[in-house]
């Protein structure tokens, strides 16, 4: 991803709504992100673009999605 | 240099409840209106607010503004302008109503009204019993008022600029606010935003504090524009804070955990509760278990390398009423303390949540400061509204989902004050020589400064020293100590350096500027609270506590009145606090009791 591009993807996920999200999605930043693929990246990127108590509730595992790119997803960042 | 400069009636920092109420009257009566927000407007705090907006409506049962009036002056420990109040509550209804009007999907009673719900602190009849308050949207009231809201914004064509970041108020050798210096991010583009009218609805700064409930976005950008600028901040030593935060992240622990039994435990692994309330013992007031905390810690009984925290053992428990009875408290420890809370108990220390003071307004939405012997003179061309204004309504200590009534009421009224004012004739005023020179010269240190401060950990120090110092329950000799230190961590904020020196997408250089603002913040709070001899609403000190002359610490002889701390040269002075209505009779001062 270029360097543009990841960072106008990290503001999106260090200054969201709720703190939960704030905190889970900059850790999954920092501790994650690089080691997906570009496929994964871009799910990646289609999730940060979520309601944040949509995404949030996908994360808790309030709320589940059959989307086959983006629940693997989804799964790692529950383990996050 | 040339500087781009964009020509409006109004400008407003700030896209969330307070800024998006504002903009609907500006754009509705016709005037251009830029908004200026730093994430796209349904991504402001405002969308964490779950409890609800208060409005006597009366649909569930009899209720009367005059009554939440009293339970408001009664929350602020009368701190709060009685002016304000009594503006604020009678209006509630039309805001709520309006809110109705604009799409909000407001629960519903049986017969189509608005549903009303309990809520700790409004009562009925003065104090008397619990009445049915709060109008809410399932538990997503604020995701759902700024979704309606903005959609209303649409429709009046608001221009929105998202993720640009306002730097910078502009004010002439008159004092007259022309607007602010902003930034895109995108770009990294600095422009001058040249408005009749500014408003300001930027928000708390409740990540002054090393734990927080606040989002990170909670950064005080528009105190510290006001600051820069030279305005007051005012009641800054007045926060809320929550009991049980999660040690390190701030995430919310429900006090439901102690209602089912969770037990409160040192680095002995004492139930200390047991010595602070021998009866209710883990159950008693959100206060005193906030202050058993702090004290626990403050004499060396926290947890953890930093003894900064204490536990919250649920353990004893049975895991089946646990996960039954407190939903998704199992995956708050896993996600936020790495702890399996039914093995292990949870750290846990009183978090931040709400900032009660602010860039002092007028109940109209006017900033308000003092001159030439005026302690109210009206700031010409500027206004501010919700979290980051302090009307004050909430004074020393806000009643529970009166938050989202001020930004709808002060919202509302900071936009209604800023159309009379265009159409009054009040024009745009020419831009000083030198409007943009402070604003790049930040910027510019910032991208050639070599050998200076981080930005991650000058925030941390800042962190730690409100939390330690100015937290919850205040020590007279650790809020001394404060004030050095915090003065400390200022030298090194405006000594910041960042190794990315991009343009665009510079998220370090954002973050350097935020801490710009947090630390004016920071700064005001902790001399503000050293200064405040007394223990009143949400400021509570150890060497003012609870006496037959001073019930609960208040001391309304000496201390009745307004903190504002002058940024220019860190200075203390006090304004009265405003005692009498506007139709009413005022609410006598009594001791605060519940």
């Amino acid at each position: 991803m270029e360097r543009k591009d990841y960072e106008r993807l990290r503001w999106r996920c260090i200054r969201r709504a709720l703190l939960e999200l704030d905190i889970t999605l900059t850790r999954f930043l920092d501790n994650g992100f690089d080691k997906l693929n570009d496929e994964e990246q871009q799910a990646f990127v289609e999730l940060a673009d979520m309601e944040d108590y949509d995404l949030w509730d996908l994360i808790n595992g309030k709320a589940e999605i059959d989307d086959p790119r983006l629940a693997p997803v989804v799964a790692l960042l529950r383990k996050s | 240099m040339s500087i781009p400069v964009l020509k409006f009636d109004a400008v407003i920092v700030g896209a969330g409840g307070a800024g998006l109420r504002s903009a609907i009257q500006l754009s509705e009566a016709g005037l251009k209106t830029a908004v200026l927000s730093k994430v796209f407007p349904t991504r402001s705090h405002t969308v964490a607010a779950q409890g609800g907006v208060a409005a006597s409506l009366g649909n569930s049962e009899e209720d009367h503004w005059t009554w939440h009036m009293y339970d408001t002056v009664k929350g602020s420990d009368w701190l709060g302008d009685q002016d304000a109040i009594e503006f604020m509550c009678k209006k509630a209804n039309e805001v709520v109503v309006e809110l109705e009007h604009y799409g909000m999907p407001f629960d519903r009673t049986d017969d189509g009204k608005i549903y009303q719900r309990p809520f700790g602190g409004h009562m009925s009849n003065f104090g008397e019993k619990p009445v049915r308050r709060s109008c809410a949207a399932a538990d997503r009231t604020g995701h759902a008022m700024l979704h309606a809201m903005y959609q209303r914004n649409v429709k009046a064509n608001t221009q929105f600029f998202v993720e640009w970041m306002a730097l910078d108020l502009i004010r002439d050798e008159e004092g007259h606010v022309l607007g602010v210096t902003a930034m895109e991010m995108e770009t990294g583009q600095v422009v001058i935003f040249h408005a009749r009218a500014t408003i300001f609805a930027t928000g708390g700064a409740g990540r002054i504090f090393y734990s927080s409930t606040n989002a990170f976005i909670n950064t005080g950008d528009g105190l510290g524009m006001a600051a820069r600028a030279g305005i007051p901040l005012e009641d800054m030593e007045f926060w809320q804070f929550h009991p049980t935060g999660v040690a390190g992240a701030g995430v919310l622990i429900t006090e439901g955990v102690r209602g089912e039994g969770g037990i409160l435990r040192n680095s002995s692994k004492e139930r200390f509760m047991e010595r602070y309330a021998p009866n209710a013992k883990d159950l008693a007031s959100r206060d005193v278990v906030s202050r058993a905390m702090a004290t626990e810690i403050k004499e060396g009984r926290g947890c953890g390398v930093n003894k900064d925290y204490v536990l919250l053992d649920i353990t004893h428990l049975d895991p089946a009423t646990i996960m039954k009875r407190l939903p998704g408290i199992h995956e708050i420890g896993l996600q936020f303390a790495g702890v399996d809370c039914l093995k292990e108990p949870l750290p846990v220390v009183p978090t931040c949540h709400y900032q009660m003071g602010g860039i002092p307004t007028h109940y109209s939405g006017r900033v308000v400061m003092p001159q030439g012997g005026d302690m109210n003179a009206v700031v010409p061309g500027f206004y501010a509204g919700g979290e980051c204004a302090c009307a004050s309504v909430h004074g020393a200590n806000r009643l529970g989902t009166n938050s989202l009534l001020d930004l709808l009421v002060f919202g509302k009224s900071a936009g209604d004050s800023a159309v009379e004012d265009l159409k009054a004739g009040r024009a745009h005023r020419e831009l000083p020589k030198d409007v943009a020179d402070k604003t790049l010269a930040r910027i510019s240190a910032l991208d050639n400064r070599k050998g200076g401060a981080n930005v991650h950990e000058t925030r941390l120090a800042m962190q730690r020293t409100m939390q330690d110092h100015a937290g919850v329950f205040r020590f007279g000799d650790m809020l001394k100590q404060g004030v050095e230190k915090i003065l400390e961590v200022e030298k090194a904020a405006r000594q910041l350096e960042i190794k990315d020196k991009s343009q665009a997408w510079n998220t370090a250089r954002t973050e350097a500027l935020e801490m710009e603002n947090l630390i004016e913040v920071a700064k005001a709070t902790m001399i503000s609270a050293e200064a405040r001899k007394e223990s009143r609403g949400a400021h509570v000190r150890d060497d003012a506590p609870d006496s037959a002359e001073f019930p609960n610490g208040r001391n309304d002889k000496e201390w009745l009145k307004h903190t504002l701390f002058s940024p220019v040269d860190n200075s203390i002075s006090y304004k009265p606090v405003n005692m009498q209505p506007l139709t009413v009779e005022a609410v006598a001062l009594k001791t605060r009791s519940y």
